[in-house]
């Protein structure tokens, strides 16, 4: 990737830098050549390493203060929201950052299926973007356990008992998972320290997964692979790291409002009760963003074939660069594509919204078709489409789209008023 | 783009139909004015005081208040008792202290560090002595009720006579704002119930709004800092947000590609 060698310009520098190449490391990261026709979708990456790092600072100092212990752990969140300076912000802060970071990853996972961004050659960097999405719900689980609330311990109860489905050995593993034959102090205190644990895994994959990024470099609205450097490249500093800043303060606005404003309003009141093994609350239902696939769980009569279903529909992501299999990345030159792809948006959001309801007639039925609909798109609809797809002329390169060799005025079209949005 | 439009809407539309039909089936709750609401939002101070009176003489007799200090009813953004009256408020309650040097447990007065005194030694005694339900914790309730603020004043002013065709057990009575509408605690407020000290009209929509203020100030005890620093940060983001636009606007500038 790197095009010249890098030297320091001190001695002590150069020193250095030939023992641990880390002033290299900082120049690449600087000069990195990245697409210049990037639009705001692209910046969601960096509010996710935002997310991540508010993440685990604030967890931090509310591992100071909170004890997992069942009899104390409701308790010393009051004490932490009641009597640790500026415990209330902190705790709103890592309870709605929560909320934020699956926010941006589902719109940063969107964008990649919008313009391809998982198609070779950057399948690794979407596969480990696969397992940390995977990791972030496991460590929003765990973490939704430790307050001990109502709903705190009977989501940990319908979750842990999906183990129970798996033939012979599942009543087995649930007790192992629980440490006892119930969700009780055992529960809790492994899940505070795999809650602890799951950040720093994450932490480790991003910078995986940017490395893996920073190989064949960034995909870009329009699909085409580009040379790097070019006229279609501009240095990651200081362009893109200004443009990243401005995103992240829009999106720290809205994190802001919530927190300051409607803490609340994202979570469950039950959880507001402290946990009692005795007292089953009316709905059981997990935070919003494991909606879409408690709905796909629910919309199966069979238990097993239910926790299959759910797994299928994360695992069958990581199958997605050898499912579509269309050559053309960006949907913009996909007209069908296009297409398909909001209505799987349409149908991720309601069974978003089903999942939230009863499970019983009119919502039921609704799961039922959006989950099978589901399957439908990337097991049938994306591997036909490629073969069957006239997709529009693609240009040639970023700047000189006409040039390239492409006569087709309006694709070029389409891309300007795309980037503008 | 285009699409976009589209999907959302019909998006909207599905959501909005479903909402709609959803509320058909549920009681509008009581609506009054909190003080509280809104981005700058803060408490009536006279307000929580008599709130204050009103769960004292009413519902601390069987609800307790297990998160809450007698201290907090000084600090600031809360009732703002001063410290004379907060110690009188404390020291007219018995706490059970020790064990002191003969091992022995002993009653002593309430300092302003001590928690609320509970009404009942445990949760099981709470029961027996309410016909076998328990009555919540009061402390963070107005946030462990899907309606909050306004369920709990529509609660205190909803009980009724049942309607034709309803029995109701001994010990249980009708409210309409109660999920399931059958609730185990009597009605409590009456007009005149309380004297306030301060001369406001005790009646029962004054003081079911003076014990929710209070309620919700025992559940955000830093409601008010948080709305004020809301604001500033906000404000600064904003601020900031503006000026990295443009900074931003004159970097790109130097390429000549929109951002």
């Amino acid at each position: 990737m790197s095009e010249h060698e890098y030297t320091p310009k001190s001695k002590v520098g150069k020193w250095f830098n030939d023992r641990l190449p880390l002033l290299t490391l900082a120049n690449h990261l600087t000069d990195y050549p990245t697409p210049k026709n990037l639009n705001y979708w692209w910046t969601f990456g960096g509010i996710l390493t935002f997310c991540l790092i508010t993440q685990i600072v604030t967890g931090l100092v509310l591992a100071m203060h909170y004890i997992a212990h069942a009899d104390m752990a409701f308790q010393s969140v009051e004490h932490i929201m009641r009597d640790v300076n500026y415990g209330w912000l902190i705790r709103y802060i890592h309870a709605n950052g929560a909320s934020m970071f699956f926010l941006a990853v589902y719109i940063h996972i969107f964008r990649s299926l919008f313009y391809g961004s998982y198609k070779s050659p950057r399948e690794v960097i979407w596969i480990i973007g696969i397992i940390i999405y995977l990791l972030m719900m496991a460590a929003a689980f765990l973490g939704y356990v430790l307050p001990w609330g109502q709903m705190s311990f009977w989501g940990a109860t319908v979750i842990t008992n999906l183990f129970s489905a798996i033939p012979l050995v599942g009543e087995g593993i649930v007790t192992w998972l629980w440490g006892g034959y119930s969700v009780d102090n055992p529960t809790l205190t492994r899940f505070f320290t795999l809650h602890y644990l799951i950040p720093f895994l994450i932490l480790g994959l991003v910078v995986l997964h940017i490395w893996a990024l920073h190989v064949p470099g960034n995909n870009n609205p329009i699909g085409i692979d580009i040379k790097k450097p070019s006229k279609d490249t501009v240095p990651f500093h200081p362009y893109i790291v200004i443009k990243d800043g401005f995103a992240l303060l829009m999106f720290m606005i809205v994190f802001a409002f919530f927190v300051f404003y409607t803490p609340n309003i994202l979570g469950h009141a039950d959880n507001y009760i402290e946990a009692n093994p005795l007292v089953t609350p009316a709905h059981i239902v997990p935070e919003w963003y494991l909606l879409p696939f408690y709905a796909i769980l629910r919309s199966v009569p069979d238990k097993l074939l239910g926790v299959i279903a759910m797994l299928s529909a994360i695992l069958i992501l990581a199958a997605l660069p050898w499912l579509d299999t269309s050559k053309i990345r960006s949907a913009v030159f996909r007209p069908l594509y296009k297409q398909f792809y909001w209505i799987l948006v349409a149908d991720v959001l309601i069974l978003g919204y089903v999942g939230a309801m009863p499970a019983e007639g009119l919502y039921l039925l609704i799961a039922r078709i959006a989950t099978a609909y589901y399957f439908l798109h990337f097991l049938v609809i994306l591997p036909v489409l490629g073969f069957k797809e006239r997709t529009t002329p693609v240009p040639l390169s970023i700047t000189e789209p006409i040039l390239g060799g492409s006569p087709n005025l309006a694709a070029v079209k389409k891309k300007d008023s795309f980037k503008d949005q | 783009m285009k699409n976009f439009f589209r999907i959302s809407f019909l998006i909207a539309l599905f959501f909005g139909f479903q909402f709609n039909s959803n509320a058909a089936e549920k009681v509008e709750y009581l609506k009054t004015d909190w003080s509280f609401k809104g981005p700058f939002g803060k408490f009536d101070r006279a307000s929580l005081q008599r709130g204050y009176q009103v769960y004292q003489e009413v519902c601390s007799s069987c609800h307790s208040m297990k998160y809450l200090s007698y201290r907090n009813l000084v600090e600031e953004g809360g009732p703002e008792f001063s410290v004379e009256q907060a110690k009188a408020i404390a020291a007219s309650f018995e706490v059970k202290d020790g064990p002191n040097a003969d091992g022995e447990m002993f009653m002593r007065p309430g300092r302003l560090s001590d928690k609320f005194v509970m009404p009942y030694e445990n949760e099981k005694a709470a029961q027996a002595a309410n016909g076998g339900a328990y009555p919540p914790d009061m402390t963070v309730l107005v946030k462990a009720r899907g309606g909050g603020v306004d369920y709990i004043y529509s609660l205190l002013q909803g009980y009724e006579d049942p309607p034709a065709g309803v029995t109701l057990d001994d010990g249980v009575y009708y409210n309409k704002y109660m999920y399931g509408n059958k609730i185990k605690m009597s009605n409590q407020l009456s007009d005149g119930l309380v004297e306030y000290s301060d001369g406001t009209n005790a009646s029962v929509e004054q003081m079911a709004k003076d014990v929710t203020t209070f309620l919700m100030w025992t559940a955000e005890p830093h409601l008010e800092t948080r709305h004020k620093m809301g604001f500033k940060a906000i404000v600064y983001l904003i601020i900031l947000t503006v000026l990295v636009y443009f900074s931003m606007k004159r970097i790109w500038s130097r390429i000549e590609t929109k951002v």
